[in-house]
């Protein structure tokens, strides 16, 4: 495994060799907390960011996305002919990510890109796309991550991750496209494999030591779907929720979408855009009826999916990295670490 | 607001016990510092969940509708406002409520407070008027009345408009010269500056609709983002659409809304959507001398028509 020492010093200037070469996404403070943006002309990655409201897949999953098009004006030959939306797949690079934000793209992953079925935009995207992660030295208290599979210091997803060390950063290089990346910056001070891989070692072990709070998953998977889709504790959990989109839009691995076609003078334009299982409107079929017409359905819905239908479909663990998002900015706190331990523990009365 | 706790408790064991009413609708602690959360409490055990202080920034008034049987709720100025509001727009009985009245003396503005820190903060406590507030790398211990939210340092409704009891005395309301001091600077724009004002406000605006959902006077079965036979907005990000909606649910709120601030403490990204709400209760007031949601026998003034109406284009 290659190493690789970046001066903090050369960090701007090799940043800005990659554009050359890259796009460039990564936080970036924005009013009260920290967003993940594209980084237009000469904004650098905030590397000091304790966590950002939003997750980076909009980076793939953009909340907004032009899939086709089609002109409406008959004296052109193609009219009424949706064709694929041009989009820019030239290489692009997130400088930053946190571990468990790349590990939710994997997951992600395992719906975007299956045997039966490939979705072109975001597999594009994913194809594209440089993941440079930003281990956590000091996972904050929200940080559930090393219970939900991952971790600060988890390298799943990622083509390169750095360690921050004060006045430099270690890179450890994972895949060539992270490789790719770095040479792009003219970061090439090799350092020492076994040092380094000591180092991150010990840096791992200080930060999931750190990590406080923890959900319990390993009853989930032999629990029948029907008793815990049946339980009684639903309604309770639901008491507070506000039905808004917040959970589902912030998470790092809610991937729904809803596909619309808008049309602008001769233009038409199909797009799709994040939905969220949160709104009645996301079930509501064409005829009126609405499979989850109620608060609760809906509520559970959405943990019964992350936690239990995922599990069940893919055995890659529950659909939740643990990144605490959800959890902090919940208007009503409905706090998925407690449904999380109130699901794995629940036993049904006979 | 400390003490009250005790009192709120005391009546909703009152209220359980001689099953007065099915359940008690309140604020419990949250799982996090700062949180708080909705809770109906149905049981004598249960009681000691109800918690109340600075940190109680929703509405009640969102969680009594279409309940079955007698609730008692925890009213707040701004709640019990808007459980007027709830009367008069028949949304619920009055002798369905038992109202546990509580003046207020603010809520605190959690986004401001987390800006002190750098991380997270992990635990917060408060002792009158005085907030203790701690993260991993420091301290602080801070004079609540620099840090209340903006509309409960303008609110001049802290005491309760309707209720059955009170859990507390009654606290001094404030008046004020100029009670719109926000929209006045607003309004002063050029044209420009205005738009571009708006144009930020909204500019990280995810549409999850939790200022929507938070607002107990955003109560359409359907709203009309939602409509989908047919549609009447967009869904996207477009800028339009996205504005179209802060504007209409704007309107949708003059001379309803009571400047609770449910809307922005619920809301991801901080985004003030009280500049639109407020530039309505401030033509409301100025147009009709009305505040909404003080008295159970007057309508909206945008929802009533009087043969005597001095405007001449209504008759």
């Amino acid at each position: 495994m290659k190493f690789i020492t970046i001066d903090k010093k050369d960090w701007a200037k090799g940043i800005e060799k990659s554009r050359k070469t890259y796009r460039l996404f990564g936080p970036v403070k924005d009013k009260n907390g920290f967003l993940i943006k594209s980084l237009e002309n000469d904004t650098l990655p905030d590397m000091d960011y304790h966590d950002t409201i939003m997750s980076a897949k909009s980076v793939l999953f953009p909340q907004t996305e032009k899939m086709f098009r089609t002109t409406l004006d008959e004296s052109q030959e193609d009219h009424h002919i949706m064709k694929r939306q041009k989009t820019d797949y030239s290489p692009r690079a997130v400088v930053g990510i946190r571990p468990f934000d790349a590990k939710a793209i994997e997951l992600v992953k395992l719906n975007f890109d299956t045997d039966d079925y490939r979705d072109p935009y975001w597999c594009d995207a994913f194809e594209a796309t440089t993941f440079i992660g930003l281990g956590i030295n000091k996972p904050g208290p929200f940080d559930f991550s090393t219970s939900a599979g991952t971790g600060p210091f988890c390298e799943e997803g990622l083509d390169a991750l750095l360690a921050d060390l004060d006045d430099k950063y270690l890179a450890k290089v994972l895949t060539d496209k992270g490789d790719a990346f770095l040479k792009a910056c003219e970061f090439n001070t090799i350092a020492d494999e076994k040092e380094s891989q000591a180092l991150f070692d010990i840096l791992k072990k200080e930060a999931e030591k750190n990590i406080v709070s923890h959900i319990d998953t390993d009853k989930l998977k032999g629990k029948p779907i029907l008793e815990l889709h049946e339980a009684p504790f639903w309604d309770d959990i639901a008491f507070s929720c506000i039905n808004c989109g917040t959970c589902t839009f912030v998470c790092p691995t809610c991937w729904c979408f809803d596909i619309q076609d808008e049309t602008k003078h001769k233009i038409s334009t199909r797009i799709r855009n994040w939905d969220t299982c949160m709104s009645p409107l996301f079930t509501r079929h064409a005829t009126g009826h609405n499979p989850r017409a109620t608060k609760t359905q809906r509520v559970r819905q959405r943990f019964m999916h992350k936690l239990k239908y995922f599990l069940d479909k893919y055995d890659q663990g529950i659909m939740c990295v643990g990144c605490g998002r959800c959890v902090k900015s919940c208007p009503v706190n409905i706090d998925i670490r407690e449904v999380c331990n109130v699901m794995n523990s629940y036993e049904k009365q006979d | 607001m400390d003490t009250c706790i005790n009192k709120i408790r005391e009546i909703a064991l009152k209220l359980l016990e001689k099953k007065e009413v099915e359940k008690v609708i309140g604020f419990g602690n949250g799982t996090i510092p700062m949180a708080t959360s909705p809770i109906a409490v149905t049981s004598k055990q249960d009681i000691k969940k109800l918690v109340f202080n600075s940190r109680c920034g929703l509405n009640l008034a969102n969680y009594i509708r279409n309940q079955k049987g007698k609730i008692a709720v925890i009213a707040k100025g701004c709640d019990s406002r808007n459980i007027v509001t709830h009367i008069v727009e028949n949304q619920v009985k009055r002798d369905q409520l038992y109202i546990i009245g509580v003046p207020c003396r603010g809520m605190v503005d959690k986004t401001k407070i987390a800006s002190l820190f750098e991380d997270e903060i992990l635990e917060f406590s408060e002792h009158g008027d005085t907030l203790e507030v701690k993260s991993s790398l420091k301290e602080e211990k801070l004079d609540k009345k620099d840090y209340l939210r903006e509309n409960c340092r303008l609110c001049m409704h802290k005491n309760p408009v309707i209720y059955d009891e009170l859990a507390c005395d009654l606290v001094e309301e404030q008046t004020f010269d100029t009670p719109y001091p926000d929209v006045e600077k607003i309004e002063a724009m050029d044209p420009d500056t205005k738009w571009q004002h708006f144009t930020d406000l909204t500019k990280n605006c995810i549409r999850c609709y939790a200022c929507r959902n938070a607002c107990p006077i955003c109560y359409c079965p359907t709203c009309f983002v939602d409509e989908s036979g047919p549609q009447w907005v967009g869904k996207g990000q477009n800028e339009t659409d996205v504005n179209t909606f802060h504007f209409l649910r704007a309107f949708h709120c003059g001379g309803r809304c009571t400047d609770c601030g449910a809307c922005v403490e619920a809301c991801p990204m901080d985004i003030n959507v009280r500049d639109f709400t407020r530039k309505l209760n401030k033509d409301s007031f100025e147009m009709f001398g009305w505040e909404a949601g003080l008295d159970p026998t007057r309508r909206p003034p945008l929802d009533v028509y009087s043969p005597d109406d001095p405007n001449d284009f209504i008759k």
